[in-house]
């Protein structure tokens, strides 16, 4: 075996623009998609909780759909399939100085709406995890549902919500991969596009892996700093998951001290 | 606690109507919890509802402010219908706005205190002042340090519900619905999920609040309670009112068996244990 060490230092520290393309493409759809998701999902966990039954079963019916086809087969219906059924085509879209290609427009919506499928039940169960006396007291105090809602229950809802989310968030990361199917150039597609180049796969797996990596270390950094301040009030802190258990898991960080139980 | 009646101003007569219940019917099923309940409460007037744990009495209470559906009768709260209008003689489910908005009026005090976990305590008294009556927040804070102190807890008003006992939690549960200036104040056993040492204090508070001629329907196993400060004891058994009265008659003299059993269980328990 022959590694080519200075090929692949060089791809790691000294990454082509392209390349870094690749990296900013991943990184602001991987936001862009969680944050649709996370908007969306939060509309399907109160239309779920809600009592109108017609949309309760919408919503059933969206989430049994989009949580139990694959997503990359979710990708390529909605930017390949849907198009050649003569349904609907993306066209690029311009933006004065940013244009849009039609496969970034279907990525995207492909993952929002998949995302949107798992916060609508993270954040439903968030929801429900809130007392119900604190609905009750709202309710006494006058409150309609929605300033209820938005003042009483998802702020409290939110301490049950965002270690999920951080979760969701690392899983999206790494999920933007399959959007290089349609030929959308993030980093993965970025990558096989330097290997078509340069034949140099292992150096260059090696390089991209190490790119993914370090994105879900850096946001599991964040993810334990929301968490500290959001996710658990100070009382519990104590019992939160440190860092290195929440990178490593826990069974396997208590392996690794020593520690059992 | 002392059961000498302490001389309570009996509740004029010709005070205005504040609560009228007529025929209250209630069932979850085929299990009817309230089987025409009737019940007018004039202002000024401290009613305090007696009775075994199934009788009906916290479900009662929860209708006056449309927490809870009825199946038949009316309820009406200063005059006005709660939680339904009538349309051609029959009674539909008001709109949840206008049901949002009678609340205002009616103040209520839960078992479990439920203050709001993520807000200190000035931040739940002023929270529906200032969001539902739209009152500036200098002004609803300046009033709520002012219903802290009446309620003995002026150094608490940074603190949240977590840091505080179970006793100033229900304190601070009571200056809330003080904050919005009710003209009826509900309590549904309020006492009944503290430790004894801390029942007192929140019995004060509830005293004082009654001395200042504020309209009181209070669920409650505190006899004491009850004589000192109730105009009328009402009691309740299998979901009807079996009688009601001033505290003397009820306490000393009581007409029906189903009263003279309960009191005797409770007064010789020294009050009735915590259930649920």
């Amino acid at each position: 075996m022959h590694f080519d060490w200075p090929f692949f230092w060089h791809y790691l520290f000294r990454p082509s623009s392209a390349y870094l393309h690749g990296l900013m493409l991943t990184l602001v759809m991987s936001i862009i998609a969680q944050s649709v998701g996370t908007v969306l999902g939060l509309f399907a966990a109160l239309g779920r909780l809600s009592r109108m039954k017609p949309l309760g079963l919408l919503i059933r019916g969206y989430i049994w759909i989009f949580r139990g086809t694959p997503l990359l087969v979710q990708i390529v219906f909605i930017y390949t399939a849907l198009a050649a059924g003569g349904i609907f085509q993306f066209r690029t879209i311009s933006l004065g100085v940013l244009s849009i290609p039609g496969n970034v427009q279907a990525g995207l919506l492909a993952l929002s709406l998949n995302e949107a499928a798992y916060m609508a039940e993270i954040i439903r169960a968030g929801i429900l995890s809130v007392d119900s006396g604190q609905t009750e007291a709202a309710k006494s105090l006058g409150m309609t549902y929605g300033l209820s809602m938005r003042r009483i229950i998802l702020p409290q809802a939110a301490r049950f919500v965002i270690p999920p989310l951080g979760n969701e968030f690392n899983g999206m990361l790494k999920n933007t991969t399959l959007v290089s199917v349609i030929g959308v150039p993030e980093l993965l597609l970025s990558t096989q596009e330097l290997i078509s180049s340069t034949f140099r796969v292992f150096e260059l797996y090696c390089v991209v892996a190490l790119y993914y990596l370090t994105l879900t270390t850096l946001w599991g950094f964040v993810q334990y700093q929301l968490e500290a301040k959001y996710g658990k009030r100070s009382s519990d802190a104590g019992t939160a998951p440190g860092f290195g258990e929440r990178l490593f898991g826990s069974t396997l960080f208590r392996a690794a001290l020593g520690k059992r139980g | 606690m002392s059961l000498e009646a302490e001389t309570v101003q009996p509740a004029d007569q010709q005070a205005e109507i504040i609560v009228q219940a007529t025929d209250i019917r209630k069932s979850y099923g085929h299990n009817e919890i309230l089987k025409g309940v009737s019940l007018t409460v004039r202002r000024g007037e401290v009613v305090v509802v007696i009775g075994p744990s199934g009788s009906g009495k916290t479900t009662f209470v929860r209708c006056l402010n449309h927490m809870e559906k009825i199946q038949g009768g009316r309820i009406l709260v200063n005059g006005h219908l709660i939680g339904y209008r009538e349309i051609r003689g029959r009674l539909v489910e008001d709109r949840e706005r206008s049901i949002a908005r009678q609340r205002r009026e009616i103040g209520m005090v839960f078992q479990r205190f439920n203050l709001f976990h993520h807000m200190t305590a000035i931040g739940n008294i002023i929270e529906a002042p200032v969001r539902v009556l739209g009152i500036p927040e200098a002004e609803a804070r300046a009033f709520g340090h002012e219903l802290l102190k009446r309620v003995g807890l002026a150094d608490k008003a940074n603190s949240y519900p977590e840091q505080l006992s179970g006793g100033q939690q229900q304190r601070v549960a009571i200056a809330r619905a003080l904050a919005m200036k009710p003209r009826l104040m509900l309590f549904d056993e309020p006492t009944s999920a503290l430790d004894p040492e801390m029942i007192g204090e929140v019995l004060e508070v509830m005293k004082e609040l009654a001395r200042d001629g504020m309209t009181m329907v209070v669920v409650s196993h505190e006899m004491g309670f009850a004589r000192e400060v109730a105009d009328r004891v009402v009691m309740m058994a299998d979901g009807q009112i079996v009688e009601e009265g001033p505290p003397e008659q009820i306490f000393v003299n009581p007409a029906h068996a189903r009263t003279r059993t309960f009191l005797s269980k409770i007064l010789s328990a020294g009050r009735e244990p915590a259930h649920r």
